[in-house]
């Protein structure tokens, strides 16, 4: 199942062209074409947050040292929850800020 | 009671040397042998940058042990690791059942995968020759616009 991230030409070929345009939209009409944003954990089917993975812990801690809120990222309930854990974990052994100022 | 399985990281000073490393590694050994225990994995990150300065440290030495056995060692490791000169950090994690859910969510999903194909009258496993489903794998180009949502 690991090789169906890569889409086909057939399956791109209708966001691709549009794509150009509506980044430039963007600007102005902010919120009309906002993408459904979907947990990265459930798309890349990863059970296991683990507070040893720092490259991917990394990813929901902005600079500021925080966890990037659900309503941000798109994490469903249950992830964020273990990836809170995770990032909790990882900051008591200095794998993960607590704050950057 | 059975074994849990835990896992111990602990750093250590960077300019810890090699026999003070080996020295603390035979301290928890002697711990676990004495308590009733078993390690079954060391594993040495090496110096890491911390997130944080810690003291007058910017870097640590990083060491993971896999242990199996009861609450009671960890509870005497942890409680010999506080007092212990040269350790940064430690921390005790408990992970077998972490590992077993993480177990049962995966096998859930793929029989769930499987039930899903046959329903649809193909055959329970990915064909090689198969192309890629359509609503899987859009979502590695982020900034991506699709019509369809708007």
């Amino acid at each position: 199942m690991a090789f169906a991230k890569k889409t086909g030409p057939a399956g791109k070929g209708r966001g691709r062209g549009a794509k150009a345009t509506g980044d430039k939209k963007d600007g102005q009409r902010r919120g009309m074409f906002r993408r459904r944003k979907v947990c990265k954990f459930c798309a890349e089917r990863i059970d296991d947050i683990n507070y040893k993975d720092v490259r991917v812990l990394s990813g929901f801690v902005p600079e500021r040292g925080k966890v990037l809120p659900r309503r941000i990222s798109g994490t469903c309930a249950l992830h964020q929850r273990k990836l809170r854990t995770a990032i909790m974990r990882a900051r008591q052994i200095a794998l993960l800020p607590y704050v950057i100022d | 009671m059975s074994d849990r399985k835990y896992e111990l990281v602990y750093v250590m000073k960077p300019d810890a040397t090699e026999a003070e490393v080996a020295e603390q590694q035979a301290q928890i050994e002697a711990i676990i042998a004495r308590v009733g225990g078993t390690l079954e994995k060391t594993d040495a990150w090496g110096r890491r940058k911390l997130a944080y300065d810690i003291g007058d440290h910017k870097e640590g030495f990083y060491i993971l042990h896999a242990i199996a056995g009861s609450g009671e060692l960890m509870k005497e490791i942890d409680r010999r690791l506080r007092n212990t000169e040269g350790l940064l950090r430690h921390l005790i994690v408990r992970v077998d059942e972490h590992d077993r859910k993480a177990e049962r969510a995966k096998t859930a999903r793929v029989e769930d995968s499987r039930r899903r194909r046959v329903a649809r009258g193909l055959p329970p496993d990915r064909q090689p020759g198969e192309g890629p489903q359509a609503q899987d794998g859009d979502d590695d180009d982020r900034d991506g616009f699709d019509p369809t949502e708007a």
